[in-house]
C-alpha cells in the first residue's frame, strides 16, 4: 500500500551568507533526519514553535524546495525525481499571508485555480459555488479580491486549496491570523473533507495546541528539525499519564526560575509572559501531587504572589513542554 | 503527450487570460484605450521631435524621409520589446512579492514556462495595437511614406510572429534569471532593453556603432527582424550592412536565431529553477 507521505532520513540546511568577520558560511539545519509516514485518510498534524521545521517539510513536500538529502514521496512519488507527478495530487494552502489576484473577483480566481488543475468547467463550476455557499462567501463570488478583509481572503484561499479536490492536501498554518469564528469554521470544513473522503489526506502544520488537538488523527511534535514524538493526541498525552500537571499564575515577573527545574519532584517546567494581562504562567510536570507544596512554598520564597493554581489533565502543551523542557506558547 | 499538450496550451489560455485582467481591469475602458494608444505615441513624437532639431541644425545624414521611416517604423516596432520583455519577466517579481501567488501557480499542475510566455501575450495584444496606432499616426500626420497597397501582408505577420516570439524566449531567461534575484528585476528588463535598443538598428543604424557593437548586433535576432519588418512595410531594404541580404536569407537567419534563442530560454529557464527551488527561493518575500 503506498501511504500518502513518506520521508526518509530527511534532511535540509540553509547556507547562511557568510559575515565579514567570520571565516567561512555557516549553515541552519531545518530538518534533521526525519523519518514520517502519513497514512492515506488521514488527518496528520505538525505542531512546533516557529523556526521548527513545519513549513520546510511541507515546502520539500509541495516540490516547492529540494530536500539537502533524504527522500520525500508523496503518494509514493518521489518529489525530486518527478515533480510534475506530485503537483497533480497535491493543493497547498498558507495562512498569515496577504496573497491573491486583487484584480480578480472570487469567483474568477478559483475558476482560474481549478483550471489549472484540469478541473472539467462545469464540475469547477459547481463545485466553487457549492463551496462558496459552504463558507459564507456566495454574497462576495462577483467581489473582488482587493477588496476582501484578511479573513474572508483567506477563506476563500482555504476554498483555492479544496476546489482541485487534491488527493493531499498541506495547510500550512491555515488559521494563523484568522478570527475566533472563520477559524471555527475552516477546521470543521477541514476535518469533514477528510472525513467524508476516506482516501483524501490532510498535512497541517500548526502552533495552535487546541487545533492540533481538535483535528488530527495522529501529530508528530517537531522541534529544531526533528521530529520528537509523532501519536494520537490521546497516545501523547498518555505519556503524561502517571504525572502531575500543575499551572500557576503569578504576578508577571523578570525574576529567574531557573533553578525551579532543580527542585524536588520537579521532572520538567516551563514558563510564559504574558504582559497583555501582567501575568507569569508557569507550568509544572512533577512526578506526583507531594511535589505541588515544593512548588509553592519556592514560589513564596521567591516573593513571588500566587494568582492561581490549577492540577490540570495533561495538554499537548504539556506534552511539549515535557518532552522539549519549554514551552511552546512562550517559543511563538 | 496528449496531456501535457493539453495542460500546456490551458496553461497558456489562462495566463493570458489573467495578464490581461490585469493589463486592462484597472480602469475604464476607454482610460485604458486612451492610455494604450496614447502613451507609445507621446514616446514616439519624443524621438520624432529629436530628429527634426538634429535636421533643421543641419545634419545631412539625419535630413530625408528615408532617415525618419528608418527610425519612425524601428522605433514603434521596438515597442514590442519593451513591453513583450517587460510583461514575461516582471512576472516573476509581480507574482511573487505583490499577489504573492507564484508559489500556488508552481505547484499547480501548469508548467511556469507557459505561463510566463502567457502574462506577455497580454502585453503583446496591447502593443499590437499601440504599434498599428503608432504608424497610422506616422503616416497621417507625419507623412511617413508608406505605400499600403505594396506591404506584404502575410510576410509581415509571420515576421512579426517570429519576432515576437523571440521577444518572448528573451523575456523568459530574465525572468528565470529574476527567480534568483530579488529587486533587480526591473533594472535587468530596462538594461536588456536599452541595450537592444542600441544594437538592434531600431534607431541607429548599425553601420554607425563601432565596429564590436556592429558584431553584437549581426548576432542578435531582432535586428533582422526590425529590418525584415521594414522591407515587408516599405518593399526597400534599409539597412545598410543587411543590404546584401536578400528577404528570404533574413528570413533563414531570423527562424534559425529565434529556434535557438527559444531552445536557450528552455535551458536557462530549467537551470534556474532548479536554482530557485534548490535555494528555497519561489516565494520569498523581500518586500522590494
Amino acid at each position: 500500500m503506498n501511504h500518502a507521505i513518506e520521508t526518509l532520513k530527511l534532511n535540509r540546511t540553509f547556507k547562511i551568507k557568510k559575515a565579514k568577520d567570520k571565516p567561512a558560511p555557516s549553515f541552519i539545519t531545518a530538518l534533521e533526519e526525519v523519518n514520517l509516514t502519513i497514512n492515506k485518510g488521514e488527518l496528520f498534524g505538525l505542531l512546533g514553535p516557529n523556526g521548527a521545521g513545519k513549513t520546510t517539510l511541507i515546502k520539500i513536500l509541495c516540490t516547492l524546495l529540494l530536500p539537502t538529502s533524504g527522500t520525500a514521496l508523496v503518494d509514493g512519488v518521489d518529489v525530486v525525481k518527478n515533480p510534475a507527478l506530485v503537483r497533480r495530487r497535491i493543493n497547498m494552502v498558507s495562512g498569515g499571508e496577504h496573497s491573491g489576484y486583487g484584480i480578480l473577483n472570487v469567483r474568477e480566481n478559483l475558476w482560474m485555480f481549478s483550471q489549472f488543475y484540469g478541473v472539467p468547467k462545469k464540475i469547477a463550476y459547481e463545485r466553487i459555488d457549492t463551496l462558496l455557499k459552504l463558507f459564507g462567501l456566495d454574497e462576495f463570488a462577483k467581489t473582488r479580491i482587493g477588496k476582501l478583509s484578511t479573513g474572508m481572503r483567506q477563506k476563500m484561499n482555504v476554498i483555492r486549496g479544496f476546489v482541485s479536490d487534491p488527493e493531499i492536501l498541506f495547510f500550512d498554518e491555515p488559521t494563523l491570523g484568522l478570527d475566533v469564528q472563520i477559524a471555527r469554521e475552516v477546521r470543521k470544513y477541514i476535518a469533514n473533507w477528510v472525513k467524508n473522503n476516506s482516501q483524501k489526506t490532510v498535512l497541517l502544520t500548526t502552533h495552535y495546541m487546541a487545533e492540533a488537538d481538535e483535528l488530527c488523527d495522529r501529530i508528530a511534535i517537531i522541534d529544531h528539525g526533528k521530529v520528537i514524538a509523532c501519536d494520537s493526541p490521546s497516545n501523547l498525552k498518555k505519556l503524561l499519564r502517571k504525572e502531575t500537571i500543575v499551572h500557576i499564575e503569578i504576578n508577571l515577573t523578570d525574576e529567574n526560575f531557573e533553578h525551579f527545574s532543580q527542585l524536588p519532584g520537579v521532572k520538567k517546567f516551563a514558563l510564559e509572559h504574558k504582559h497583555n494581562i501582567g501575568r507569569t504562567e508557569l507550568k509544572f510536570i512533577l512526578e506526583n501531587d507531594s511535589a505541588i507544596s515544593q512548588v509553592t512554598q519556592a514560589l513564596s520564597s521567591n516573593g513571588s504572589k500566587i494568582i492561581s493554581l490549577s492540577k490540570t489533565d495533561p495538554s499537548l502543551e504539556d506534552v511539549f513542554v515535557a518532552l522539549v523542557g519549554r514551552s511552546l506558547e512562550s517559543e511563538n | 503527450m496528449n496531456q501535457n499538450f493539453s495542460t500546456h496550451t490551458k496553461t497558456l489560455k489562462l495566463a493570458s487570460w489573467l495578464g490581461w485582467k490585469m493589463e486592462s481591469n484597472w480602469a475604464d475602458w476607454w482610460i485604458f484605450a486612451v492610455y494604450s494608444v496614447v502613451r507609445p505615441l507621446a514616446s514616439s513624437m519624443i524621438l520624432v521631435v529629436m530628429y527634426w532639431v538634429i535636421a533643421k541644425s543641419g545634419n545631412a545624414q539625419a535630413s530625408g524621409s528615408y532617415n525618419l521611416t528608418f527610425m519612425y517604423l524601428g522605433n514603434a516596432f521596438f515597442m514590442f520589446v519593451g513591453n513583450v520583455l517587460y510583461g514575461v519577466a516582471w512576472t516573476i517579481h509581480e507574482d511573487r512579492e505583490h499577489y504573492q501567488m507564484l508559489k500556488y501557480i508552481f505547484i499547480s499542475p501548469a508548467k511556469m514556462y507557459f505561463y510566463l510566455f502567457g502574462r506577455g501575450t497580454a502585453k503583446l495584444f496591447i502593443t499590437v495595437f499601440a504599434v498599428i496606432a503608432t504608424i497610422a499616426f506616422g503616416m497621417l500626420v507625419l507623412k511617413i511614406p508608406i505605400d499600403l497597397s505594396a506591404v506584404n501582408y502575410p510576410m509581415l505577420v509571420l515576421v512579426t510572429g517570429i519576432g515576437l516570439l523571440g521577444i518572448a524566449a528573451l523575456g523568459v531567461i530574465l525572468a528565470a534569471v529574476s527567480m534568483v534575484t530579488a529587486h533587480h528585476s526591473f533594472y535587468l528588463t530596462e538594461g536588456v532593453a536599452g541595450l537592444f535598443f542600441l544594437v538592434s538598428g531600431a534607431i541607429f543604424p548599425i553601420e554607425v556603432l563601432p565596429g564590436w557593437l556592429q558584431k553584437i548586433s549581426l548576432i542578435n535576432p531582432l535586428t533582422y527582424w526590425i529590418e525584415l519588418a521594414r522591407r515587408y512595410i516599405t518593399g526597400e531594404k534599409m539597412c545598410q550592412v543587411l543590404s546584401s541580404i536578400s528577404n528570404l536569407e533574413l528570413f533563414f537567419i531570423l527562424t534559425l536565431s529565434t529556434l535557438i534563442l527559444v531552445y536557450l530560454s528552455v535551458i536557462i529557464y530549467r537551470f534556474f529553477e532548479h536554482l530557485a527551488v534548490q535555494r528555497g527561493l519561489i516565494d520569498r518575500l523581500t518586500n522590494f
